[in-house]
């Protein structure tokens, strides 16, 4: 088997990742949701496959999610997290990762509150990384099961207008759908406070409107994003009550939208901040589907990079660049 | 030295001497005689019996290279970096005096760490440093640190750089009482509250990455600051480290109006851009962080047009083990002595920087910013050279570097420019045998 190949894929983030390889694990998921829905909810697929968690940040959602795509699969995992382990005793990231990976897994799930701690894993260690939110940087896998759950009610991601609003600045959720939704073929307008939004995105390919009403209007798709609290004390907004004011998602608002609109939000939400309770419990909702989709789409995930030789992804982006010497600016300056 | 030891003299043949402290650029050879330069002259014409010839024929010959921000870390972070390696690492580059930054364990706020860093450099017998005082007591930004008392021991100027001197009225003060002693104030421009929790530039890439910046804004708001008060208080002002051309633009104007303010550039702000950080990499991390194509851009402007008169590199030597963390944790800074000369020189073989400036930015600048009789190969001055082979192609491997750290984003890079021969007062401490 080709050991070394298996070995170097990852899943650090969906930025550089081809549209034929979201397709892929989209698939993947869509044939493994089915498993769900069986009487007998487990496949051998993974047998003898060891999937450690580790949990650097608390989100038992992800955590469960992740666990019991594992499960499914019939692979063994493992939970570590930053309580009762050795990292709150003052051990690297670099050295807990080389001790685990000493154990002989097959994937790290790592879930931790530095961007690019994923990616130092996969620079480290041999087996494949699974990156399950890192900072402000990415979570993918979210994406993946936002974009799924899009999919399943709209069929076609290619020219849909989807609208993400709350905060952009600080949310990896919207990133890694950012660069998913684009891949796919996509329009994707962000809508925030001036504050949580810099103009700066716009490089990314997305339409910036800072008014809700206007960023909601004529959008196919809506993803509201949990506002964090402690963002107020940063001064980032006035207070809560002055957000929700203006970004928080009502029925009112949501009559600009397409008649056939779906919101999407990864939870958990605060009702009355970012969502009203009409919008969230309303017909529009799809929050539950996204739930289901989670495991199904960690299964895909775990699936693609775990076995060997599995369809389509082999060898692809999903790797990370190997490291090289960095680049010169181009003669002629820098301009 | 005891008297009867006197050193035979040394006769440098053929070379291209290029001293732009007097605007001298001939083919010549220099004779050294009691560490000190006692002759140049046409090629062939000095005699000097029993004395000690190195050829450097199709080879620069330039004043030694000082390097005015240089962090030792001794005392307190021997681990990183000792006076003797961080010396040895200046020589090996071409550079024969460095000013050490403040920022030790304990931190050099007293006469007594002034004496000691100037004690374990006499020991270490390789290049001049040149202590830095602290402007602060402990770097604090409080008290104002006994600058007479560090001004007796050798410091050359007073600098708080690590960290920013938030309080106004601190600043205005330090730039007063620095008169005293016809001392610079170096500044490390960064607003606190702007920049909190930053660690690369804040744009586009930082945008990508999830990572926090530092804007822009955050360092030209406290250069506007201090070239007002060097303008008030008529101080000696020297900001470290320009990163943005919204700081170049200020120094432009302060420059043109008369006021005494100089600054510095580092290498690495001129090759590389924010866009080095992608893959978080650690050891494009550092402060100010690497900013955008346009900024560097206009630093390489602002360079050739004196604008910025000086080149410095922030030598910040930092293990291994703080550097293979995550992004975020990771400390700030880069080894930078040993690639300093062909850093530079590849902007000269670009056509974006004349030799002769590139020279006087690592030579007679610093000299002049910090009052130091160095830089020039007047007949008379202390003999501290550098002869160098501007063609010479080699590989920078991070791990073969003389210092006792290899924290470099320019591993693996095909270089051109190498030092083949460093002398300190006369003597050679450092030949290329490769
Ligand atoms: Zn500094």
């Amino acid at each position: 088997m080709a050991e070394g190949e298996r070995q170097r894929r990852h899943l650090l983030g969906l930025n550089g990742v081809s549209a034929a390889d979201l397709i892929v694990l989209l698939d993947t998921a869509e044939a493994l949701a089915e498993v769900s829905r069986r009487e007998v909810k487990k496949l051998p697929t993974l047998r003898g496959k060891t999937v450690i968690n580790l949990f650097m940040e608390n989100s038992t959602r992800t955590r469960i999610s992740f666990e019991i795509a594992a499960k499914r699969l019939s692979a063994d995992s493992i939970n570590v997290s930053a309580a009762g382990s050795s990292i709150s005793k003052g051990e690297t990231l670099a050295d807990t990762a080389r001790n685990l990976a000493a154990m002989s897994p097959d994937a790290i799930v790592i879930r931790h509150p530095s961007a690019g701690a994923a990616r130092l894993l996969a620079d480290i260690v041999d087996c494949s990384i699974i990156n399950a939110g890192d900072g402000w940087h990415e979570h993918p896998t979210q994406a993946l099961l936002d974009i799924l759950t899009i999919r399943q009610y709209k069929r076609e991601i290619a020219g849909l207008t989807v609208t993400i609003v709350g905060d952009i600045l600080h949310s990896r959720v919207a990133r890694s759908n950012v660069f998913g939704l684009l891949t796919l073929g996509a329009r994707v307008r962000v809508s925030g406070p001036p504050t949580l939004l810099p103009p700066e995105f716009a490089a990314l390919g997305v339409e910036i409107e800072y008014d809700l009403a206007a960023a909601v209007a004529d959008s196919d798709v809506v993803m509201m994003l949990r506002i964090q609290r402690e963002r107020q004390g940063e001064n980032f907004f006035p207070s809560l009550d002055e957000y929700a004011h203006y970004y928080c998602l009502t029925e009112e608002i949501l009559a600009e939208a397409k008649p056939d609109v779906i919101i999407l939000h990864p939870g958990p939400m605060n009702r009355g901040i970012e969502i009203s309770s009409g919008v969230a419990d309303g017909p529009y909702s799809v929050m539950m589907n996204q739930v289901a989709n989670g495991v199904a789409m960690r299964m895909a995930v775990l699936y693609q990079l775990i076995v060997p030789g599995a369809d389509g992804i082999r060898g692809s982006k999903l790797a990370h660049p190997p490291k090289k010497s960095l680049p010169r600016l181009d003669a002629g300056g820098a301009a | 030295m005891s008297a009867g030891a006197t050193r035979p003299p040394t006769v440098i043949r053929g070379g291209r001497v290029l001293d732009p402290s007097r605007g001298f650029d001939e083919t010549a050879d220099v004779l050294i005689e009691d560490g000190r330069i006692a002759a140049i002259d046409k090629p062939g014409l000095i005699q000097a019996e029993a004395a000690d010839v190195i050829d450097a024929a199709g080879k620069i010959v330039a004043p030694g290279l000082i390097d005015m921000h240089v962090h030792l870390r001794e005392p307190g972070y021997e681990y990183k970096e000792t006076i003797a390696s961080g010396c040895m690492s200046a020589v090996v580059g071409g550079v024969t005096s460095v000013a050490c930054m403040a920022n030790t364990n304990p931190v050099n706020d007293s006469g007594a760490v002034t004496s000691f860093i100037r004690e374990r450099a006499a020991t270490a017998g390789l290049a001049n440093v040149f202590p830095i005082g602290a402007v602060s007591l402990g770097l604090q930004g409080e008290k104002l640190a006994e600058f007479g008392e560090m001004f007796e021991a050798g410091i050359v100027a007073v600098s708080d750089d690590g960290f920013s001197i938030m309080n106004s009225h601190l600043m205005r003060c330090a730039l007063e009482y620095a008169k005293l002693f016809a001392i610079p104030v170096i500044v490390h421009e960064e607003d606190n509250c702007l920049c909190a929790n930053g660690v690369v530039n804040e744009g586009v890439t930082a945008i990508q990455l999830g990572l926090p910046g530092m804007p822009a804004a955050g360092e030209s708001a406290m250069v506007a600051r201090d070239i007002e008060l060097a303008r008030a208080t008529r101080g000696r002002l020297h900001i470290a480290h320009l990163s943005v051309a919204e700081s170049l633009e200020m120094v432009r104007r302060a420059k043109d109006e008369g006021l005494n303010v100089t600054a510095e550039v580092s290498p690495h702000h001129l090759m590389l851009d924010e866009r080095a950080v992608i893959g978080y990499n650690t050891n494009a991390k550092m402060k100010p962080p690497l900013r955008t194509a346009k900024d560097v851009a206009a630093l390489r402007e602002g360079l050739a047009d004196g604008t910025i008169d000086t080149i410095a590199t922030d030598h910040a030597p930092h293990h291994r083990d703080e550097k293979t963390v995550q992004f975020d944790a990771a400390a700030f800074g880069i080894v930078g002595l040993e690639t300093l000369l062909p850093l530079c020189l590849e902007l000269v073989q670009r056509g974006e920087l004349k030799l002769e400036r590139m020279i006087e930015a690592l030579t007679v600048a610093p000299a002049r910013n910090l009052n130091i009789d160095r830089g020039t190969l007047a007949i008379g001055a202390v003999a501290d050279v550098v002869v160098f082979d501007p063609r010479k192609s080699w590989t920078l491997r991070a791990t073969e570097l003389a210092s006792k750290s290899h924290n470099t984003p320019f591993d693996g890079w095909d270089l051109q420019g190498k030092v083949t021969h460093t002398l300190v007062g006369g003597r050679q401490v450092w030949e290329d045998e490769s």
